[in-house]
């Protein structure tokens, strides 16, 4: 029944997006049933409904964690919508805050499906969903980054459906009945055909990664960040990378009790240094703000990777990472997008000094960008500290290193460009798409509210919380 | 029915080099869609009838050989492109590249084993050959049409493979994939529309404003 609500609601709220004619009002269906589907995911983190639709459905402990933090970061994003939306009254937002509600949708359903069927439906569905959301601005180069977001996370999901495939196909050829629940892939994972597991993890691994976004898969993220409304891109970097990052999870799950685990695991910890490096590569001189966001997104789903392919103590830091990028993401995202709009421009030779002109916004983007690379006292540095120094510990001292040096290339890198965007004085003559934006209540209080969330993570966690991460990194074999 | 079978997904494997070879955007969208027509029929020919099957075959037919084939038809009409004048690369270059790439599907698929009802049949060859040519066309062509045959191409090669799973596979899963792969085709030719709009010079090339400085 919970399920059921919570894969349905966002929907009925989709169709009375559809079906409000009046512009200014629509937009308050956003917050109205982000805050219902907050209550109800509440409600099922604290009292798990079982199963249903054998196993098809469940909620365990990553899905919780996954959901948990994406409803969060909605629900900041729908308040923060509402005034975004006012201003932009001379746009239809119709189909904004339709596909926004589907989305929700469709993350939900990522979170709680345990067939990979089902799971890989779910995860095309939010690609579709969003391809509307980064055209919102409706102009050519907001349309190329649709096309270029639509086609290639198309063809990389297409290729983890093959993926998906040869998995099914194994266990028809290992003489097993034909399955595609997780549960029974992961019993039957070591009598899988070796030949197609192995295939299988290959394709699955380049196709939910080119979802994910990781190096070298990753070049539609600049441009769909980039020119995606700043709500948009929080979603994208917050939501639809935790469910991206769920369904490798899952692989994990099956990759770990095969004798291919340290195969994956080694490609898991290649593919997300690598990502670092690309990042910090790129990061350097980035003259556009909002694409630079991009390649933070890119870094953080490399840290990701990299702590699900060291496993043992890096997957509880992992997992921490991963409530934690998507909420300080969502600061980012948020803020970067005020300031786009008070200065009408994003690049950095005409931003200076937002701290004058909007200082909440410019504040909060100092401080988001402080947090999320891995400064103390936020909660990033906490699951940071908690993947490197697992590394050491358990003698990955090259892996330990790289990772190290290429947080601090990124902090430099990434210094250059919000340091002058923050600091110093405004320009006299603002963009021409400049609008007379103030930070108010409404634009700055969602974000105030994350930027709590990590700092008191970051000094405090909570029992519930840290029970969850134990559970979640258990079922991702913590001690193999 | 195997022998039958296996002739059909040689027609597919020969699709492929049509679609590869022609610069004709209509007729690349045709003999695609007759692709989808062909591979639609397959699971009745390999497996015994049930009405899971003949959903399968149906719902196949319906969106692979006719809604989709229309739906980018009309993209390409509303677009006025005819033909895929200047693509990365020339069509006897990926002709010839096609060609390896069936070649390579044929070396690959000896190494994986089959179960022994599947044994000695065309299927994992056919699906990756196709897979590839759909790749080859997405990298080599410059139109956004083309593209999106290449996608279509790719997503026929999976559908292929996936032909050996029709009765293990939930019927959810099917209808769940072949939905997502209407309304992506649908989301796509909206994409075509609007490039066209924005730009009518553009003659729907892939845009290429955003690059890297």
């Amino acid at each position: 029944m919970q399920f059921f609500l919570l894969l349905a609601l966002p929907l009925l709220g989709a169709a009375a997006a559809r079906l409000i004619p009046d512009n200014r009002l629509r937009p308050i269906v956003l917050p109205l049933f982000a805050v219902i589907q907050l209550g109800l995911v509440g409600w099922l983190l604290a009292d798990t409904p079982p199963p249903i639709f054998s196993g098809w459905l469940e909620l365990d402990a990553l899905g919780k964690l996954v959901l948990g933090s994406f409803s969060i970061l909605f629900a900041a994003c729908s308040w923060y919508a509402v005034k975004y939306l006012r201003t932009r009254h001379e746009r239809s937002n119709r189909m904004l805050c339709t596909s926004l509600l589907l989305c929700l949708s469709a993350m939900s359903l990522v979170s709680v499906s345990h067939n990979l069927g089902l799971l890989w439906v779910a995860l095309e569905a939010t690609t579709l969903a969003m391809a509307p959301l980064i055209y919102f601005n409706s102009n050519a180069r907001s349309l190329e980054a649709t096309w270029k977001y639509l086609l290639l996370c198309s063809v990389g999901i297409a290729v983890a459906l093959l993926g998906i495939f040869f998995l099914a196909y194994s266990t028809i050829v290992a003489h097993q009945d034909a399955t595609l629940l997780l549960g029974s892939l992961i019993e039957d994972a070591p009598r899988l055909n070796p030949a197609w597991r192995h295939a299988a993890f290959i394709f699955l691994l380049v196709g939910f990664g080119s979802k994910m976004g990781l190096a070298p898969l990753h070049s539609w993220k600049p441009d769909a960040y980039g020119e995606a409304p700043g709500l948009v891109g929080a979603l994208l970097a917050g939501g639809l990378v935790n469910c991206a990052f769920l369904a490798l999870m899952r692989i994990y799950q099956i990759a770990a009790a095969t004798q291919e685990a340290p195969i994956f695991q080694n490609a898991l910890i290649g593919m997300g240094l690598l990502s670092m490096a690309f990042a910090a590569v790129f990061m350097a001189r980035q003259s556009d703000f909002k694409r630079m966001l991009a390649y933070s997104s890119v870094e953080h789903v490399g840290i990701l990777t990299l702590a699900l392919g060291l496993g043992k103590g890096a997957l509880y830091g992992g997992l921490f990472h991963m409530v934690n990028n998507c909420l300080t993401k969502g600061v980012l995202f948020l803020s970067a997008g005020n300031i786009h709009r008070a200065y009408g421009s994003k690049s950095t030779d005409l931003v200076r000094g937002a701290i004058r002109l909007v200082p909440w916004s410019g504040a909060l983007f100092l401080v988001a960008f402080l947090a999320i690379t891995g400064s103390p006292p936020f909660a990033p540095f906490v699951s940071e500290l908690t993947i490197v120094s697992s590394a050491f510990a358990n003698h990955n001292y090259w892996a330990g290193t790289l990772f190290l040096v290429f947080l601090a290339i990124i902090f430099i890198g990434m210094a250059f460009t919000v340091l002058p965007v923050v600091l110093g004085d405004p320009p006299e003559k603002l963009g021409d798409e400049a609008e007379p934006y103030q930070d108010t209540p409404t634009s700055v209080a969602p974000l105030l509210g994350l930027m709590a969330l990590m700092l008191l993570l970051g000094v405090w966690m909570p029992k519930p919380l840290s029970d969850l991460l134990s559970a979640g990194a258990a079922l991702l074999g913590e001690r193999r | 029915m195997g022998a039958f079978a296996d002739q059909l997904l040689v027609l597919a494997i020969l699709i492929n080099f049509a679609a590869l070879g022609t610069s004709r955007l209509v007729l690349a969208v045709r003999v695609i869609g007759f692709q989808g027509v062909v591979l639609g029929v397959l699971p009745a020919l390999i497996h015994p009838f049930s009405w899971h099957i003949a959903a399968i075959v149906a719902l196949t037919v319906c969106a692979k050989g006719i809604i989709i084939p229309w739906l980018i038809t009309n993209a390409i009409h509303k677009a006025e492109v005819k033909r895929e004048l200047e693509p990365f690369v020339g069509y006897i270059p990926t002709l010839v590249l096609g060609a390896l790439c069936t070649a390579l599907a044929f070396v690959f698929a000896k190494h994986l084993p089959m179960a022994p009802e599947h044994q000695g049949m065309l299927f994992v060859p056919a699906s990756i050959a196709t897979l590839m040519s759909g790749f080859l066309v997405l990298t080599t062509r410059r139109k956004t049409i083309s593209q999106v045959l290449g996608y279509l191409l790719m997503e026929n090669g999976i559908f292929i493979f996936g032909l050996l799973l029709a009765e293990a596979m939930p019927a959810m899963v099917e209808a769940g994939a072949i939905l997502d792969l209407l309304v992506g085709i649908f989301v796509m030719a909206i994409v075509i529309n609007q490039i066209n709009r924005a730009d009518p010079t553009s003659d729907s090339a892939s845009p290429t404003i955003l690059r890297e400085d």
